[in-house]
């Protein structure tokens, strides 16, 4: 209230007589964890556990938010950023989580870690109203503004990454007869869906949907079967042991489909390089992130920023790393939130703000890649770029495709 | 404390606590206080510290039926985290496919897991000590794949888990709240499990099983039928295992197969080591530790966290080497007036 005059103040007394048995006065514009010095946020990771490998991702958040204090902190607050180790168990993350809102009184928990985790305190951080912002995790169902509308995704989904290579089938081979290789469990469904989804009324394209399950030796039998079948289109959803598998047996049986790679196993370290550089040659996936290995941008501007923090704040850190990228990328985003915030900050205007982003980018995404949210929509990044692989690494071509779901 | 000489490699490395001898007037008034104070912990205490305290007693269940397998029966397992999945996975799916109270799932819980802990007692107790170790150890690492076995899906929500209701208090005591009332329901049961396995111990058959422990070829001898006692304590470990499983289940509101991975299990055994091999209540300082070292190591340093851990293992194992049990008992013997008299002083290696 920057004019206090007596007619305001008449108007106020009603309000706040209503309002003051749950806020305190003083706090009318303060949620939990906030002052005018400090604002706290909550955070869980696999510090320790079968998951650990990926810690880098909240070790970049803490470190990004140790840097937005040195800068001065988010409209004059500092961050006060805890983080607790859930060692990627679900009770241990419902604990954990507890104690954050509970105990240490958070404003909102900020990208915890792990489909699971995340899914095991969807329904608390709901029912108690808390955000739980950006999670690090690609299932589809974070964008769930109305039955979840404290929850918020970031990275593209499995269903947005399966209409994306719809869209780019349609373009390049409207006839093409698909073969779709899949997980057999729900982020492979999600993949199968989306396709699904994104050729609309052409879905009689797919020919063969096969699946494997994580416990099959190989998918060799489904590649050779697509091929009999006379597939031209392979869209390969497999994480990187089958992926390499089902790249390597259509080389050995020289079977050249258009093949489409999923995000989740287009890594050159732990997919190309054991299936045969050789055999990988013309495929093609998609990116939404720099790849902090690719030499291409050495002299890129959001890449030298990232490489500057992990220079100043992360000295040990190894930047081959994706998940220093990933999570300085989500503390960018919670950042921004925050400032949209002013000096509103009540959960109910965190997700307000969070579903209200407008052309937000973060210097790791792509180029051209924006962040874009409504009340309806709590799928932040949804574009995408296809690169093809020239037997020696990826190249990027061609626009940004959208393929959100809404 | 007594070292009992065994015949059994696995377990032999352990010590094993005898079960504190009080006075019995005493020893009542020592669980009469124990219960009015766990009994006082809600309504003092926030929610999540009641949440927590509800956690520890849970894990000192599921220690309990650790116990009763190594401590009292000594075989064992690595492979009590598939146990105590199965019980959580009993009580989700019931409630959620088939809308059964919660209350009844938890009996369910714990014969479901009898049976299956018998069943899986049946071929793998032919198997001796470390190999029964394996086999169990085995069953820890196979299920939670098993869970996520897509044939399983429509019932175990595959890799996603299944949501649980939180309990509801009953009307005539809506003015406690989902936490509370989550509490003094797994007091009860506790109470009732931990009076239940005193009361098998202290019976025949407890000194049947204790029996095979100490050296099975004598209880053999004596006519006690070794292959069917050491299923059934197998059975009846999986049992109260199972029946903690549940109770995670109800407490946690959520079950997916990587809460259950062998991790747990060897959370489980650390904690029967501190809380006291072949102790009863020891099992509830086990579950202390089980809950409560992973945060303070945490809060002491999040990236060196598991060093820590490992570090307060070791002083606590070298403190008390015969667990949390164990040193009460000698803090007992040292403070008595009766220490003097060398009747009621045992040996080993405690002094």
């Amino acid at each position: 209230m920057k004019h206090l005059t007596r007619r305001s103040i008449l108007a106020a007394v009603p309000v706040a007589a209503l309002t003051l048995k749950a806020w305190p006065a003083r706090a009318a514009n303060y949620g939990p964890g906030v002052t005018d010095k400090e604002i706290k946020l909550g955070n869980t990771g696999p510090y320790s556990g079968p998951a650990s490998s990926y810690s880098p991702v909240p070790k970049a958040q803490a470190a990004y938010w140790k840097m937005i204090n040195d800068q001065g902190g988010i409209n004059g607050r500092t961050i006060n950023f805890i983080s607790y180790d859930d060692a990627y168990t679900p009770p241990k993350t419902v604990e954990m989580v507890r104690k954050l809102v509970e105990e240490d009184k958070v404003f909102l928990v900020a990208s915890p870690l792990g489909t699971p985790c995340n899914s095991a305190i969807w329904h608390y951080m709901n029912e108690k109203k808390v955000p739980q912002l950006f999670v690090a995790t690609g299932a589809t169902k974070w964008d769930d503004p109305k039955g979840h509308p404290w929850t918020i995704g970031w990275q593209p989904n499995y269903q947005s990454e399966g209409r994306i290579y719809a869209t780019y089938i349609l373009k390049e081979k409207s006839d093409g007869k698909i073969g779709v290789l899949y997980q057999n469990d729900d982020f492979g469904k999600d993949y199968v869906k989306g396709v699904k989804d994104g050729l609309g009324d052409k879905a009689s394209m797919i020919i063969v949907e096969a699946s494997y399950e994580t416990t099959d030796p190989t998918v060799d039998s489904q590649v050779v079967d697509m091929k009999a079948k006379g597939v031209d289109v392979f869209v390969n959803t497999a994480i990187p042991k089958f992926a390499a598998q089902a790249i390597r047996k259509a080389g050995e049986i020289g079977w050249k489909p258009l093949h489409i790679l999923s995000s989740i196993g287009n890594s050159v370290g732990a997919t190309l390089k054991p299936a045969g550089l050789e055999n990988a040659k013309d495929i093609v996936s998609d990116f939404y992130l720099k790849d902090a290995t690719d030499p291409k941008w050495k002299d890129d501007a959001g890449y030298k920023t990232w490489a500057a923090f992990m220079d100043k704040y992360l000295p040990d850190g190894d930047k081959q790393d994706q998940g220093y990228v990933a999570g300085a990328s989500l503390a960018a985003m919670t950042a921004q939130v925050l400032k949209q915030c002013g000096d509103e900050l009540t959960r109910e205007n965190v997700m307000k703000q969070a579903g209200s982003l407008h052309d937000f980018t973060v210097p790791m995404l792509l180029p051209g890649i924006t962040c874009n949210t409504t009340a309806t929509d709590f799928a932040p990044v949804k574009q995408v770029q296809m690169a093809k692989f020239d037997g020696e690494r990826w190249n990027l071509f061609g626009d940004l495709i959208r393929g959100a779901i809404g | 404390m007594t070292i009992i000489p065994k015949d059994d490699v696995a377990a032999g490395a352990v010590p094993v606590t005898r079960a504190i001898r009080l006075r019995p007037a005493v020893r009542h008034y020592l669980i009469a206080a124990v219960i009015a104070v766990a009994a006082v912990i809600p309504l003092v205490a926030s929610s999540f510290v009641t949440f927590q305290v509800t956690e520890v007693m849970i894990y000192g269940l599921a220690i309990l039926g650790l116990n009763l397998l190594i401590g009292f029966n000594g075989q064992f397992s690595l492979g009590h985290s598939a146990f105590y999945g199965i019980g959580a996975y009993t009580t989700a799916i019931l409630m959620h496919n088939y809308d059964v109270a919660y209350y009844w799932t938890v009996p369910a819980a714990g014969v479901v897991c009898f049976v299956v802990g018998f069943l899986f007692g049946l071929p793998a107790l032919r198997l001796q000590n470390l190999y029964l170790a394996l086999a169990t150890f085995a069953l820890g690492n196979a299920t939670p794949q098993i869970l996520k076995f897509h044939a399983l899906e429509s019932w175990t929500g595959g890799v996603q888990g299944l949501v649980v209701d939180q309990p509801d208090p009953p009307d005539f005591l809506s003015f406690i709240d989902g936490d509370q009332w989550l509490y003094y329901f797994t007091l009860v049961v506790i109470l009732v499990m931990f009076a239940a396995a005193a009361n098998l111990i202290r019976s025949r058959t407890g000194r049947a099983i204790m029996a095979i422990r100490d050296n099975s070829i004598a209880a053999s001898a004596m006519g006690i039928n070794l292959s069917l006692y050491k299923t059934l304590t197998f059975g009846v470990s999986a049992l109260y295992t199972g029946v903690a499983g549940a109770l995670g289940a109800l407490a946690v509101a959520f079950v997916a197969p990587d809460s259950f991975t062998i991790f747990l299990s060897i959370s489980l055994l650390v904690g029967l080591v501190i809380g006291g091999v072949g102790s009863i209540p020891g099992c509830i300082f086990g579950g202390l530790f089980v809950l409560y070292v992973p945060n303070i190591a945490n809060s002491l340093s999040t990236g060196l966290a598991g060093a820590i851990y490992g570090v307060i293992l070791l002083l606590v194992v070298f403190v008390m080497p015969a667990g949390a049990a164990g040193f009460v008992r000698y803090a007992a013997q040292r403070l008595s007036p009766r220490r003097r008299n060398p009747s009621t002083r045992t040996e080993g290696g405690m002094s």
